[in-house]
């Protein structure tokens, strides 16, 4: 019996100690591959390349949006652009990016010669403080876009 | 989930020529964005509305493409122009491949 010197109370604690280094390891492994799991300024910047071609100017389209948003899970936005809707003043698509989610599209609107005038409003899914990025698409070939940051207070998605 | 789909639009039963009509529509859907794990620590598919489209006499006039950046929920609202009575027909388009529909007449005068 003496062999043991080592109390079984001593080897519990040590136990305890091991398991919560591995779990708070296992815990900054996992915040850190979310993080990396994030779109950035780049991602989304290539992805409005491959879905309009060109270089945007600033000017023409709007977003209204809320400057600090409460809950992530429901951001409204509204986006609108100056245009006739006739001829070459007319607005092909609107594509809206955001360069802090897990994935950086958001969508895509096309319109048809009876839309009249541009203004949508959608509710976006903010995981955190990030740029909204919304580019129009003009029937002349010209791309417009304007860019806001949202503050987000808790986050969207779920965890 | 399917059955716990419904869409829901506002559009005025009546408007001028030329006028610009507001049309709002709001479709309960989980959109549930694949980003999710459940209890189990297994992620859960995605299963969103990727697509919406709004007809008026039977031409596009809107259509949104959408990702899981977009709430549960989805309510969209956009202008058109009414130039003459007619028919707005609205598809949702799911991931499952399900198609939700909604329709709603407007008399122009």
């Amino acid at each position: 019996m003496s062999r043991s010197r080592v109390p079984a109370a001593a080897v519990d604690r040590r136990r305890v100690l091991v398991l919560a280094l591995a779990g708070g390891a296992t815990l900054l492994g996992g915040a850190l591959l979310s993080r990396m799991a994030r779109a950035t300024p780049e991602t989304a910047k290539k992805l409005l390349e491959t879905l309009a071609k060109g270089a945007p100017k600033e000017g023409k389209i709007n977003l209204r949006a809320p400057e600090i948003a409460e809950n992530g899970n429901t951001v409204p936005i509204t986006i609108s652009v100056d245009s006739k809707m006739e001829g070459q003043d007319f607005v092909k698509a609107v594509h809206v990016v955001a360069d802090g989610n897990p994935l950086p599209g958001v969508a895509s609107f096309e319109f048809g010669p009876a839309s009249g005038k541009v203004d949508v409003q959608v509710r976006l899914r903010l995981v955190a403080t990030q740029n909204i990025i919304c580019v129009a698409e003009m029937a002349d070939g010209s791309l417009w876009q304007v860019a806001r940051e949202i503050k987000v207070t808790i986050g969207g998605c779920g965890g | 989930m399917s059955e716990d789909v419904k869409p829901r639009i506002r559009v005025p039963s009546s408007a001028k020529k030329g006028e610009m009509v507001e049309v709002k529509t709001l479709i309960s859907h989980v959109m549930e964005s694949g980003q999710r794990r459940d209890g189990a620590g297994k992620p859960i598919p995605r299963k969103i509305i990727n697509n919406f489209t709004c007809s008026y006499n039977g031409k596009a006039v809107f259509t949104a493409k959408l990702e899981p950046a977009i709430s549960a929920n989805p309510y969209i609202s956009f202008f058109f122009r009414a130039d003459q009575s007619g028919k707005l027909e609205f598809a949702w388009k799911d991931d499952d491949g399900s198609v939700y529909k909604a329709e709603q007449a407007i008399t122009v005068s």
